[in-house]
């Protein structure tokens, strides 16, 4: 492509170090008068497993279509293998896609429909059958090519359209909401297939979901959307134990972490707090590492706050108890009026309107500076 | 069981409407017709019973084998011809704008004329002396083609005069097909390296397979009963040789009053259309199967 040659020279090496793998630089977009994305950055590696999660409508399912070329962005550059593809036609990218509907061709029979792409791309007979039974076998979808979508099941169909991917030998894999087509019992077991699949495939994988629990399993880092930026950038378990800011603290995580209005008290190397019942909470955050303001906000994830035994600490009136078996949710009410979220043993007797003490573990607490930036515990 | 009859018997109160115009607009008249197709009888007379001597003077009338290869001649030329141009404006108006808003009312605007007022405005057009044809091809050069007086010609006028006519629907089922087809199997062809004419031919087409069935039956059953074209623009002329099945059954029973002869002609058309139609619904469905949902 000439395009390659004309580009190189024109963007700042000493900015830009091109590696294989993606990149996208400062892209945008915006749909008539509403902007969908703003200016983001993102680095994948070449073999990396990434999950996009958000919200809908928070712009991850349009940063997958500008990757696969289905649409195209206002400014910015993709680019995939040293090479600048935001230009290039959706088929001559290197990447493939996983459609959320699977859109696998209704007249074609699976074989058919895998290999449409091997055959538009000039590839041989002999190579074609070689290449489909390959995935047919990895896949277990061989007593299958000869039917059509239409006479396949919806893990079946699945199956197929990630075959219809992993033949073409793409360097990028895009999956838009793979499992959500599928019921629960399917979409466990697809997802530890999800999980051995991207052993055998040399490429990286962008998977998009609003599923916090596919990405938390499957990624190697999630990349966290909303309103129209990226949030946060960083491996699982990171994410949950040092959420960058209070939305991802608040939409990883179910139920959602706790936030009350704090106000920094006196104390020592690291920042206690006085929460708005009156109640103080000594945190592992370094005070040097906080914003001037003494108005922050607490961060108590449900496992952290327990139902006190001894009968010491803050105390609430309980609004709904949650049994989940080997533990259960308590939803109580501060007397500050301020909603929390605690845990308590399986076999918990409270029941609404019961009053009760709590146990905050503030070691494990969070908090928030004004502008929502999220500090934490340095060992934690 | 008692309670199934006693509610049935409101049921068949509320089709009894329905049933009984039925049968007397249609089941009746279906079986009076063959009756009649088996007399030889005039609107003054009672006529007389002949058996099948009506088929049998059909069989060797040329009159009647001429209408019946110009029905089928025109009906070749029109429906193969319609199909195209019907598909040609559904794919090229199926997009959301102003401008292919209008052009679809303009191009379904022709269904609603009256066959009189559509064949007034090809007369205009087709008439070698002054018609808008005629004088374009002589400011361009060539000799006007004679197209209401030319036995080679006169088919072609029909076909032309009634293609324009019934456009508009044909065009209609396939913009509404286009529009079923989902929007992300063009978007996993891109993906696929499809080039426009490769998405065409195994994306597009095959997604209209239904619609195309049903327009041609639709247009089969519809241009073998072609008549008020051929009646008002050529009237079956010259010679015959643009006259068609319905147009003879016409002048047989209201020309010459014989009733039982017209409707024996008509019979025959019947069992025709009937085993066309069933016939491309048999090719068609077998070839067809398992492509419900996707």
């Amino acid at each position: 492509m000439e395009y390659d040659k004309a580009v190189a020279p024109r963007s700042e090496p000493a900015k830009l170090r091109l590696v294989p793998g993606l990149q996208l630089r400062g892209v945008s977009k915006s749909f008539k008068s509403t902007a969908v994305l703003d200016a983001v950055d993102l680095d994948v590696g070449s073999t990396e497993f990434i999950a996009f999660l958000g919200p809908s409508g928070s712009g991850k399912t349009t940063l997958l279509r500008i990757i696969a070329g289905l649409e195209t962005a206002d400014s910015g550059e993709v680019i995939l293998d040293e090479r600048r593809i935001d230009l290039a036609a959706p088929g001559d990218r290197n990447v493939a896609m996983v459609f959320q509907s699977y859109a696998l061709y209704p007249h074609m029979t699976v074989r058919e429909n895998m290999a449409f792409g091997l055959r538009n791309a000039g590839v041989g007979k002999a190579e074609i059958e070689t290449l489909i039974a390959d995935a047919a076998r990895v896949l277990e979808i061989e007593a299958l090519l000869d039917r059509r979508p239409a006479q396949l099941s919806g893990g079946q169909r699945q199956r197929v359209a990630i075959g219809r991917a992993i033949v073409k030998k793409p360097r990028l894999f895009l999956l838009d909401e793979p499992l959500s087509n599928l019921d629960a019992a399917l979409r466990l077991r697809t997802r530890v297939e999800l999980a051995q699949l991207r052993t055998r495939v040399e490429a990286g994988v962008i998977m998009v979901t609003h599923d916090q629990a596919e990405a938390m399993t499957l990624a190697d880092r999630i990349v966290v959307f909303n309103d129209r930026r990226i949030q946060q950038v960083a491996a699982p378990m990171e994410i949950y134990l040092r959420p960058a800011n209070k939305f991802v603290a608040q939409f990883v995580g179910s139920p959602a972490m706790t936030i009350l209005p704090a106000r920094l008290a006196d104390g020592g190397e690291h920042a206690a707090v006085t929460l708005g019942c009156g109640a103080r909470v000594e945190t592992r955050v370094p005070r040097a590492d906080l914003p001037a303001a003494s108005a922050l906000e607490i961060g108590l994830r449900p496992e952290h706050v327990r139902v006190s035994e001894s009968g010491e600490g803050p105390e609430a009136q309980v609004l709904l108890v949650e049994r989940l078996g080997e533990r259960s949710l308590v939803y109580g009410q501060l007397s500050d009026g301020g909603l929390i979220t605690a845990e308590d043993k399986g076999t918990s007797s409270l029941k609404a309107g019961d009053r009760v003490a709590l146990a905050i573990d503030g070691a494990s607490a969070h908090l928030f500076g004004p502008d929502g930036r999220g500090f934490h515990g340095r060992e934690a | 069981m008692k309670g199934s009859a006693t509610r049935r018997d409101p049921g068949l109160a509320f089709v009894a409407p329905f049933l009984l115009v039925y049968v007397l607009v249609l089941i009746l008249p279906m079986i009076h017709g063959v009756w009649l197709s088996l007399h030889i009888v005039d609107i003054w007379g009672d006529g007389h019973f002949a058996g099948i001597a009506n088929y049998a003077r059909l069989a060797a009338d040329p009159v009647f084998a001429q209408s019946l290869g110009n029905t089928f001649l025109v009906t070749l030329m029109i429906v193969p011809l319609l199909m195209i141009i019907a598909l040609g404006l559904g794919l090229a108006l199926n997009r959301a704008t102003r401008g292919a808003a209008v052009l679809r009312g303009i191009f379904f605007s022709s269904a609603v004329l009256s066959v009189t007022i559509v064949t007034l405005i090809w007369r205009f057009i087709l008439a070698p002396d002054a018609g808008l044809l005629g004088e374009l091809a002589q400011a361009a050069g060539f000799e006007p083609l004679p197209f209401l007086s030319s036995p080679e010609l006169a088919l072609w006028a029909l076909a032309i005069t009634t293609i324009w006519w019934s456009i508009g629907l044909p065009m209609l089922l396939f913009l509404a097909g286009l529009q079923q087809v989902p929007g992300d199997l063009y978007e996993a062809a891109a993906l696929d390296r499809a080039s426009r004419w490769r998405t065409f031919v195994s994306i597009t087409l095959p997604s209209l397979k239904r619609t195309t069935i049903l327009v041609v039956m639709l247009q089969t059953a519809a241009q073998l009963q072609l008549f008020g074209q051929a009646q008002l623009l050529t009237a079956g002329g010259p010679s015959g040789a643009s006259r068609t099945v319905v147009l003879f059954m016409n002048e047989v029973a209201f020309g010459r009053w014989e009733l039982g002869y017209a409707q024996a002609a008509a019979e025959v058309l019947f069992v025709i259309i009937l085993a066309v139609t069933l016939t491309q619904y048999w090719l068609t469905g077998r070839a067809g199967e398992g492509e419900h949902g996707r």
